[in-house]
Formats: C-alpha cells, sequence, structure tokens
C-alpha cells in the first residue's frame, strides 16, 4: 500500500553507524515521530550481525530481523540512510548540533538496479574484507546479498580497462567513475554514537600464533565459514588444505580479560563458542571439540539452558584452562597446543587440526576516535553522561554486550535523544 | 475509490530478453486495461511516467510488473494509489534462464504440443496481480473515540521509577503505583550498590533515594502506595484501569478464563457458547465479565511492568547438603538484610560473623549449572556482599565458592577489583557439604582451583539464591482480556515476562504492555534503569502510533486492521482463541469484539474463520483467493501434455526474502509453481487451498518460519497454526478423493535459500509421480 503513513516530524536525530544497535535506535526513534538520518561507513547497513551465520541461544539468522528492520525503514520516511558516510567533525550544543559528514563515492548512482552485469564483466578481484580476506571479489560488488541499500559498489582499485568495460555493461548509466567525496552540513539536536566494535587484532595476541599458522582462524573468521554466504559457502574447512577438521579447540578469552590486551570480558565470546560447537557439530556429527576456558558466563535461563544442552554431548570437552602456547606440526599443518588445567593442575598438551580464537570485541571507537566531545573510559569506550546530553553512545559502543542488550540499550538511546529534543 | 487500472511493465535487468513482451502485454490490453512498457521503470523517467497517468486522473490501481516488492519499494510508491508489485525479476527471469527453457520458435507456439513455462509464469502472475489490485482497497486508519496519553508503571521500584522518569522527562504523564507502602523496592532495601562507574572498585550508595526525590519533584508522575490493579480493560490508547488496594475483594477484579476441563461436558463435547459463558460467570462469582467497563477506571494509553522479583527460597531435600535448615546458612537475600542493619553478625547467637563463605552453585551431581533464577547478578552481589565483610572487620575473611564467576563485560573490573584483596579467598569448587561444627560452620568442598578437597570453618554461609519474576506466582497485569490476565505462554521463558525475539527485546503478545528490569531476566540495578528507559520508549511509540491509527512492531504504520462482517459469524471463537496477541473478546453469544489497537495485523484471525467473514483494507480472502483462481490451468485441452501447477504460499517476512535470494543466485527450481507471498502463514485460509484444488491446481505448499519453543515466527503461532490446518485438510482431500500429500508445509528460515529449490522440487517431484489432479478441466 502506498499511503503515507509516518509519523509526523519534530526534531531530528543523528545516529551515527548502521549496526543493529543504529538500525533500532533510528527506527524505535523515527516510529514516535522523529526525523533521523542514519550514517554508515560501509557500502551497507548490518553491521557486525550482518556476517553471522545466527545468533545465540535461538540459533535464528540475524538476516530475519535485518529484513523487518530494512522493511520498517523502506516504510518510514523520517528516516534518511547514508552510506559510505562518516562524521568528520561535531560543532555545538545539545539540541543544536552541526554535523559534518563526509561520504566516499561508491562511483555507482541510483540508477543501479542490482542486475550484477558489472560483475560479470569486471576482471579486477579484491581482498573481500566482508569475510575476513579469505576470499576475494570482483572489484564491482554487491556488499552482500542481503545487502541494504540492494546496489553495487565500484572499488577505486579497478583499473582503466575495466572501468571502461563496467561502463560498456551497465545498461542503466548507474556507474559514474566522475564521483567525488562530498561534504555536507547537518542540524540536529541530538546524536547517537552506535559505532559498533572490531575483533581484537588476533595478531597481536603473539602467542597464540594467528598470522603465523594457517590452521588458526578467529571465531568471527569462523562464523563466516559457516554462513552460506561466505567464502566456503556455508562449509567449516581447515584453510591449509581446505579438509574438514576432525579435532576442534577453542581458545577462549584470546585476548580478553587479560591485562596486556583488554582487560575487560567482552561478554559474548563464550555463547559465541558454544553456538559454533553447534555449527561444526551440525556438519561433522563425530567432531571433538575442545573448549578451553577461564569461567563459562553463560548466564541467565536461556544460556544456561543452551550451555546445558552442550554439556550433553559427549564429544564435547570444557577444560578450565587458558591456552599458552601454540605451534604447528610439520607436514601436517595440525596444531599443538598447550594449556593449564587449572582443576588438576596439569600442562595439557593437544594436537588439533583446527584452533579457533574466541576473540573479543574492541569499540571502533577506541581505534577510530570521533571528532565531537565525548567522554571515554580507559579502553575506548563511550561513557554516557545523561545529566549533560545531546550526544550518547549505544550498544557496544558504550560497553561489550551481547545483541539483545545492546538493542535494549539502543532502544533506551532513542528515548534520551527524543528528551534532548523536547527540552530544547 | 472509483478505480483506473493500469499495468507497467519494466523491459530491463533481462525481463524484456527473457520474455516475449508483446504476449505480455495482451494479457492486460485484453481486460481492457491500458498497459505500458519501459525499459527502465525504476529510473526517474519510469516513475514520472507513472506519476504522470496519476496526476492526470488515469490511473490510481495499478500493477508493477519488474522487480520484487523487496526492492524499489520506496521507488514505486504512489500517494491515494493502490500499487501490486508483479514479481518478473526475482520471480520469473532471474531463476529460470532461455537456456534451460529455451523460447518457443514461430511453429511451436501454435502446436499442442509445446510450451513456454518461463512466459506461462510471467502471465499468470500479471493476472494475479490485476485481480489483486481490484479486490483490495485503501487503508484508512482506526481512530479511537478516547484517547489517553497516559503511562501506567506497575511498580515502584528503581524499574518503575526509572521509566516513570524517562516518560515524564519526554512529556508524558505517568502514574506509578506500588503494593507496598512506599517507593524503592527492592533497592530500597539494600546496604549498598554494586560499583557502576571506573574504576568499578568502591560500593555506592544506592540510588534509590535520590530517585524518589526525583520522581516527587515532577508534577507529571502521580504515585499511588498501597494499590494493584484489579484489572486493565479495553487497548492500547484507551486502556481503562481499576485500582484496588492490595488483598481488597472488588466487582472489578479481573475474572479467569474457564480452565479446559471445564470447557467439555460430561461426553467430553464441547460446551456451546451461550452455556460456557454462564459456567464462567460461575466460576467467577462476584466478578464482572471482562467487556463490563468499570464507570470509575481510569484511561490510560500504554502499561510499563515494572513488578520486579522476590528472592527465591532455597529449601528441602534438594539442597540439604548446604545446610540450608542451619540458623547461619542464609541466602543471600537473608545477608543482605543483615547487612543493611548494621556489622554482619550471625543469626544463631548475634555475634561477630568475620569468616563468610559464599556458595555460587548447588554442587550436587557434577552439574556446574547456578542456582535457578540466577544470572550474572549474582556473581555480582557476592562479590559487593564478600565486600561488606572486608569492610566490616579488618581481620574478616571471605570465600566465593563458584563453579563460573559470571561477570560479563565491564563487570569484570569489579571482579578484578576484588582479586587484589587478599582477605578475599575465590575458587572453583563443588560444595559437597555444610554442617554445624560447635558454634561455627565446616564447609567442604571438592574440585577447587586449591588441590583436590577443601575444608573451611565458617561463622556464616550465604546461598546464591536467584531472583523469581513476579510473573511466576501471579499475572499482575490483570488484563481483562478474554484470553486471559496475563502473558501468554511464559512457560517457555521459565515465567519471566520476556521477549522470545533476540533482535526484538521489546517485543511483547500484550499490545501496549512492556516489560523492564528484573521481570525479564536477573538484572543489576544499573541493567534494570537502563532497561527501563527502553521500556518508557516502547510504551510512547504505541501511545503515537495508537494515536495515528497505525501499527505496532513488526508491522509498524500499518493502518489496515481486522474487519468482521458479523451477519455471517457463527460465533466458532476460533478467532479470539487463535490470536496471538489476544486482540480479540467474545460476548456471552461468542461473538468477537474487536480491539484494532491490540491488533498488530498478522490475519491470523482471517486465516481462523470457517465464514471468511475477516478482511483487512488490503489483504483480504477475496484479494488472495481470486489470485488464486487467477492462475492459469492447462489441460488436455490445451496441451498433449499439460504441465502441472502448484501453488505456493510463502511467509512474506522469511521464505519470500529467502525466494528473492534463490532468485539473485539464479538458481533453477520448477517454473510450475506460483509463489503468493502472505503477511504469516497464520493467515492462511484453508479455503484457498481447496479453491486451488478444486480448479485443477495439482498441489499447494505453505512455506513459513520455524516453529517450538524457538519460533521465529514473528507473530508467534503463525506457521504452528499452518501446519496444523494443512494436517486438517489431508483430512478432507482424503473424503474427495485426493491424496492428501498433494498440500505439504514446509519451514525455513531465511538465510536457508539454498535449500529452497530442493523444497520445492521434491514437493513437485511427489505430486508428478501421483499424476494430474483429476478435478483439472471440470
Amino acid at each position: 500500500m502506498t499511503t503515507d503513513n509516518s509519523a509526523p516530524v519534530s526534531g531530528s536525530i543523528m545516529v551515527v553507524g548502521g549496526g543493529i544497535s543504529g538500525l533500532t535506535t533510528a527506527l524505535e526513534a523515527a516510529e514516535v515521530g522523529y526525523e533521523v538520518f542514519l550514517v554508515e561507513k560501509e557500502a551497507s547497513l548490518g553491521g557486525r550481525v550482518s556476517q553471522l551465520k545466527h545468533y545465540f541461544p535461538k540459533l535464528c539468522p540475524p538476516t530475519c530481523g535485518l529484513e523487518i528492520n530494512y522493511r520498517r525503514l523502506k516504510d518510514n520516511k523520517n528516516i534518511t540512510v547514508l552510506t559510505m558516510s562518516e562524521v568528520a567533525s561535531v560543532e555545538g550544543k545539545p539540541g543544536d548540533y552541526t554535523v559534518t559528514i563526509k561520504t566516499a563515492p561508491r562511483y555507482v548512482n541510483e540508477n543501479c538496479t542490482a542486475c550484477g552485469e558489472c560483475a560479470k564483466v569486471c576482471e579486477t578481484e579484491i581482498s573481500n574484507d566482508f569475510n575476513f580476506g579469505m576470499d576475494r571479489r570482483k572489484a564491482a560488488y554487491l556488499p552482500h546479498n542481503m545487502a541494504f541499500p540492494q546496489r553495487y559498489v565500484m572499488d577505486p582499485a579497478m583499473g582503466t580497462d575495466d572501468r571502461d568495460k563496467v561502463q560498456k555493461a551497465c545498461k542503466y548509466d548507474a556507474v559514474d567513475f566522475d564521483m567525488e567525496e562530498k561534504t555536507i552540513d547537518l542540524k540536529v539536536g541530538a546524536i547517537v554514537w552506535s559505532t559498533g566494535w572490531q575483533p581484537y587484532d588476533a595478531t597481536k595476541i603473539d602467542n597464540l600464533g594467528f598470522g603465523r599458522y594457517q590452521n588458526i582462524v578467529t571465531n568471527m573468521m569462523l562464523e563466516r565459514m559457516a554462513s552460506l554466504n561466505g567464502p566456503t559457502e556455508g562449509k567449516i574447512l581447515r584453510p591449509s588444505d581446505d579438509k574438514a577438521p576432525a579435532t576442534i579447540a577453542f581458545a577462549q578469552c584470546a585476548g580478553s580479560r587479560d591485562e596486556n590486551h583488554l582487560s575487560y570480558c567482552s561478554y559474548v565470546c563464550c555463547m559465541a563458542s558454544l553456538k559454533h560447537a553447534t555449527y561444526l557439530r551440525e556438519q561433522y556429527p563425530d567432531a571433538k571439540i575442545y573448549i578451553y576456558y577461564i569461567d563459562l558466563r553463560t548466564p541467565g535461563l536461556k544460556y544456561e539452558k543452551f550451555y546445558a544442552n552442550l554439556k550433553a554431548d559427549e564429544n564435547i570437552f570444557f577444560v578450565k584452562g587458558k591456552v599458552a602456547e601454540v605451534s604447528e606440526e610439520a607436514g601436517s599443518g595440525n596444531i599443538n597446543l598447550v594449556a593449564e588445567d587449572t582443576i588438576t593442575g596439569e600442562k595439557v598438551r593437544q594436537t588439533v587440526d583446527l584452533l579457533v580464537l574466541a576473540t573479543g570485541m574492541q569499540p571502533t571507537c577506541a581505534i577510530d576516535k570521533p571528532n565531537a566531545d565525548l567522554q571515554y573510559n580507559e579502553e575506548g569506550f563511550i561513557v554516557n553522561d545523561f545529566s549533560k546530553g545531546g550526544m550518547f553512545a549505544a550498544g557496544c559502543a558504550n560497553k561489550p554486550a551481547d545483541v539483545v542488550t545492546s538493542n535494549q540499550n539502543a532502544t533506551g538511546m532513542a528515548l534520551k535523544a527524543i528528551q534532548t529534543l523536547v527540552r530544547r | 475509490m472509483d478505480k483506473k487500472y493500469g499495468v507497467y511493465i519494466c523491459t530491463g535487468c533481462g525481463i524484456g530478453d527473457t520474455l516475449d513482451m508483446e504476449a505480455l502485454v495482451d494479457v492486460p490490453d485484453e481486460e481492457g486495461v491500458n498497459c505500458t512498457t519501459h525499459p527502465f521503470l525504476c529510473s526517474k523517467e519510469g516513475v514520472a511516467l507513472i506519476q504522470k497517468d496519476v496526476d492526470d486522473g488515469k490511473v490510481n490501481a495499478m500493477v508493477i510488473g519488474a522487480c520484487s516488492k523487496r526492492v524499489n519499494f520506496d521507488v514505486f510508491k504512489f500517494d491515494n494509489c493502490i500499487v501490486e508489485r508483479a514479481n518478473l525479476r526475482e520471480g520469473v527471469v532471474w531463476p529460470h534462464s532461455r537456456e534451460k527453457y529455451p523460447a518457443l520458435t514461430e511453429d511451436q507456439k501454435d502446436d499442442e504440443e509445446h510450451f513456454d513455462p518461463i512466459q506461462m509464469k510471467a502471465e499468470d502472475y500479471i493476472k494475479m496481480g490485476m485481480i489483486s489490485v481490484e479486490k483490495v482497497t485503501l487503508p484508512e486508519p482506526y481512530k479511537l473515540e478516547s484517547f489517553s496519553k497516559k503511562i501506567l508503571v506497575l511498580g515502584g521500584g528503581v524499574t518503575g521509577m526509572a521509566a516513570a522518569l524517562d516518560a515524564a522527562k519526554t512529556g508524558y504523564e505517568v502514574t506509578i503505583v506500588e503494593k507496598t507502602d512506599a517507593l524503592g523496592g527492592y533497592a530500597g532495601k539494600l546496604r549498598s550498590q554494586m560499583p557502576v562507574a571506573e574504576p568499578f572498585e568502591a560500593l555506592q550508595t544506592p540510588v534509590v533515594d535520590a530517585m524518589i526525590q526525583e520522581v516527587e519533584s515532577f508534577s507529571n508522575i502521580t504515585v499511588k502506595t498501597n494499590t494493584i490493579v484489579a484489572r486493565i480493560a479495553g487497548q492500547p490508547g484507551e486502556f481503562t484501569v481499576t485500582f484496588k488496594t492490595p488483598g481488597e475483594k472488588i466487582a472489578f477484579d479481573v475474572p479467569f478464563p474457564l480452565p479446559e476441563e471445564m470447557l467439555v461436558d460430561e461426553t467430553g463435547k464441547e460446551l456451546d457458547a451461550e452455556t460456557a459463558h454462564a459456567k464462567y460467570l460461575e466460576y467467577n462469582e462476584g466478578r464482572e465479565d471482562i467487556l463490563q467497563l468499570d464507570p470509575n477506571g481510569e484511561l490510560y494509553g500504554a502499561v510499563v511492568l515494572a513488578a520486579g522479583w522476590r528472592p527465591s527460597v532455597l529449601e528441602g531435600e534438594e539442597f540439604a547438603h548446604l545446610g540450608v535448615d542451619l540458623a547461619d546458612v542464609v541466602s543471600n537475600d537473608e545477608f543482605e538484610m543483615i547487612a543493611a542493619k548494621g556489622k554482619i553478625v550471625k543469626p544463631s547467637d548475634g555475634k561477630e560473623a568475620k569468616n563468610v563463605v559464599f556458595i555460587q552453585s548447588p554442587g550436587k551431581d557434577e552439574d556446574d549449572a547456578d542456582f535457578e533464577y540466577c544470572g550474572s547478578v549474582t556473581s555480582m552481589v557476592a562479590l559487593k556482599q564478600a565486600k561488606y565483610v572486608r569492610n566490616d572487620y579488618s581481620d574478616g575473611k571471605a570465600y566465593i565458592i563458584y563453579q563460573h564467576m559470571r561477570t560479563p563485560g565491564l563487570q569484570e573490573y569489579f571482579y578484578k577489583s576484588m582479586q587484589q584483596d587478599d582477605g578475599v579467598f575465590m575458587t572453583k569448587g563443588a560444595v559437597t557439604e555444610v554442617v554445624a561444627q560447635g558454634d561455627a560452620l565446616a564447609v567442604t568442598a571438592t574440585d577447587t582451583l586449591l588441590g583436590d578437597n577443601i575444608a573451611i570453618k565458617a561463622d556464616m554461609v550465604v546461598v546464591a539464591g536467584g531472583m523469581v519474576p513476579a510473573t511466576k506466582d501471579d499475572p499482575i497485569i490483570n488484563l481483562a482480556y478474554r484470553q486471559g490476565p496475563g502473558f501468554r505462554d511464559n512457560d517457555i521463558f521459565g515465567q519471566y515476562a520476556d521477549s522470545n525475539y533476540i533482535c526484538f527485546p521489546y517485543e511483547t503478545q500484550r499490545t501496549g504492555v512492556y516489560a523492564a528490569g528484573t521481570i525479564r531476566r536477573a538484572m543489576t540495578i544499573e541493567e534494570s534503569i537502563e532497561d527501563a528507559t527502553g521500556a518508557a520508549l516502547k510504551a510512547i511509540q504505541c501511545i503515537e502510533s495508537a494515536n495515528r491509527g497505525m501499527a505496532v512492531h513488526p508491522r509498524s504504520g500499518d493502518m489496515t486492521y481486522p474487519d468482521f462482517f458479523f451477519q455471517r459469524c457463527t460465533q466458532c471463537k476460533r478467532c479470539t482463541v487463535e490470536c496471538p496477541f489476544g486482540a480479540l473478546d467474545d460476548d456471552e453469544k461468542g461473538t468477537p469484539k474487536i480491539n484494532p489497537t491490540r491488533c498488530r495485523r498478522c490475519g491470523t484471525c482471517m486465516g481462523a474463520c470457517p465464514e471468511r467473514i475477516i478482511t483487512f483494507a488490503d489483504y483480504t480472502i477475496d484479494s488472495i483467493g481470486s489470485q488464486v483462481k487467477a492462475i492459469g490451468v492447462p489441460s488436455e485441452d490445451d496441451y498433449d501434455e499439460p504441465p502441472f501447477r502448484f501453488l505456493a504460499l510463502v511467509c512474506e517476512n522469511d521464505a519470500f526474502p529467502a525466494l528473492d535470494m534463490v532468485g539473485m543466485n539464479r538458481m533453477d527450481y520448477s517454473p510450475n509453481v506460483r509463489f503468493i507471498p502472505v503477511r504469516c502463514l497464520g493467515s492462511v485460509n484453508t479455503i484457498w487451498i481447496k479453491d486451488a484444488l478444486a480448479q485443477g491446481l495439482d498441489g499447494a505448499i505453505l512455506i513459513g518460519c520455524k516453529h517450538g519453543d524457538d519460533y521465529q515466527c514473528h507473530f508467534m503461532k503463525g506457521s504452528e497454526l499452518a501446519e496444523v490446518r494443512v494436517k486438517k485438510i489431508g483430512d478432507a482431500l482424503a473424503s474427495l478423493a485426493l491424496e492428501e500429500e498433494r498440500v505439504a508445509f514446509e519451514e525455513i528460515a531465511i538465510d536457508e535459500y539454498d535449500k529452497l529449490p530442493g523444497i520445492i522440487n521434491a514437493f513437485v517431484e511427489k505430486v508428478e509421480e501421483m499424476g494430474p489432479n483429476p478435478f483439472k478441466g471440470f
């Protein structure tokens, strides 16, 4: 139906970051009746959760909720989405901010129908960041099959020959290499920072061998492998030889609860590894799975139940201990690991086909600080100052959290933003 | 609305290359409907062309034959027009290629041997779109007669106060109802609160007093202490609320539905509506029926449920090994109350308790689970209470025996700071025994980090009891709804009033009622306050949406609502019983009364109604049924070996997007299936399937979301109901001598698109083996 059913507009809010938290804040505020600018630095919305196969503990696909959210978004004229855009600066005070937004050229305009003819002719291939570089994609690409907006992107790495080819292949005059970076100023009353998180850089955890040994992967890489639209079309395989792993170990707290890296607990990694055990079990009914942990943080009814189901699996072993050393077995590419079983006090030596590092979350704003007057804690999370108002952090920009908690928080921050406008 | 029809077909994205456009345009032409083609319909020029026809008054009801309705949703949007999308791209030319299904030669076109399955599918989709725009109307929003923007908050603890403050600060009037004689709730009884800010070391003064003061400073917050709700009647935007003092018995106490066993007579036969109602009144003697509105009730727009929790009681054989019957073995709640009074002393003799053991898990049966209704809060509470011991006695010692220290996220900082205190000993372990030993207690544990077994002599033992949600004991919200006073299906959440959705933590089974805080799961004060803000937003949003006549999540903005043709109602009550949101109340005769602002527009009632009297403006039995009838069914009169025809009714949120992805990935499947997206499989009325088979379609398949305890259906039971209905159709088919396998139900998640072609083809092949529908051609 095409009836105008948007709420009346009464003040603007900017949401920075179009992941699940940002989408939530933007939609919840817009559905009360406020104008929202949703600013996303990538070419598609969805953020971190769009890389996940399933959510724990329900094991449901994040795309299901994203689909609903995109439908809400398409149906609501109060929201303006700016992709490939970043906040360059913020001036002003609560109720009256001027935000400068820089938008990188997509080299594809709104004529794009996502027909895919450009990708067919493009020969340049680039590393696929969406899959953590585990495969390559065409330099003319749709970020992924659930991308929103559903529009192609031309990577600047594309050579002149290819540029000509894609331009010719496009029947809709959608490819435009003359596009330039654009800067616009927007006036808003409140800003919600939902800039999310990055997987902690595993190469920094020297003793865990990531980057040195092929068969050590991160939990997010495993997530992509398990996903149908990932580099292996859903098959979890050893990177070195594409073989099915028969023994898999998870090293929990890889970089988290660790003074040398992230001193906090990253909240999601225990449940994430348990979830990954379900992925493995589905593909490999006899695989042996070892989970090395300090504490299994599966609190509350739903998480305890999930954990209890896995405990019933006799080929999943939970070992209290931290993986301390790793090496590669000559020839096989297998990983030798050493951990201390903190209960028995024994050193455990084990050889596995695949080692998964349960790396934690680092706030994106700790790595890439917004150019705005914000307060941070020692590890770079934005601290909310509700008495001052105006700008708020939602989701994992504010603290490590699972999706449910992030969305609760993001819903609440929509109201804090609205309050700023009401008080003006 | 005087409809003026038009059809617009895009020839871009391979549509024009694959299809015989002349033949396709003939479809509307033959019906006398103008058809325009454009090589790039979603371009500015394409859209302008349509807009001009609209502006010129030539068209207001149109079919766009182009991409899927999920794409360019905002582009093909024309004010005051009915727009139907025929999915020619993702649904026809992308999955089915000319390599696989070559175009017919001119000779082949006229013989009785060859047919073009791709073209047939495209023509059917245009026909189906055309009949659909004929059958639907533009929605007009439902407006409530009396309307309130006031928010009712149930519970005067930190969660309730936080919700009230946030709503009040946004300009809304709020009433807090508190069953005790003062605000504050459990947090008001604490000695200290866990640290909430950097460096997460020192305990804090509870926030309660400051919050009470702030609540009192807001003129738009009314506080009613010693009060509970007897009933909440009506619907969002106009809830009529009756208050009472706890324990009081009044006529407007909410009545309860009859238990199932009372709904049948001695022979097991279902009671008729009037007998059942009489029995119900008898069962609820002294209480007014739900439809009797309290003339003295107060009007509210939405409700925040913040009734909190009670400490769980750990007693009996199960916990005997922990010495729970001993005087100096207390729960964490009892310990807190001792601490709040002053220095920590033993309950048995009032002497100083300097050595205290905190037990975090039951420790039997090699099970490492925590006590029931625990969460990470109980780990944090143990740390806090250990600190009480250390603060009260410089030589005090606290021992925490845990299975897993659960201090996720930034809570880890507090745990870390406590690890620095050499008067606090923490170890993993399973407590095997707590016994009295003289004046003291002896605690033994195994499998610890300090060696195999440990024995600790303690003055007191504290057991980490869980936080039992108030909804375990009582519906609290006391809704005057025919389906009953509480939330439905809370048993799958352990009686927490929680949402079943990861993405949508405030999705509620009772529109306009939003739970927050420890009634949803164990939370700290800080977490509860944060949750309260979210619930307050949802309450405000519901009020504003109801005021505009729009649905709330997940069909946000939808202005349609169910309309009943009551003359034909047989009072079977199926709609009232099956509505996932309890939106319908039936009267003493069984006639349903609709409450449009409770409704979430899933159409489950429409699917349930055997008389087919329920419609939505743009979604009716007839609008879908006519599409089914528009599907061409080739018979032996047309071809020597006519192709089979199948109907697929698919959930528009999961199966339909998955099908789009099948198209995007150019995966082929039988082109003989016609797909119709539906709001929810729960809205599928079996008449559509019966009609399909009666007109000669060879089979019908329903594809919906996963159900069970982890259901993915956003209308709770839609796909589950559909499966039940499909089974029932099977019996009906058998009586027509049709194989019941001609109707199938399949579950699929949105990301399982790779499985769809297989599912569709397997169904098609199975039916093909049975042979054509014998009714074909009749």
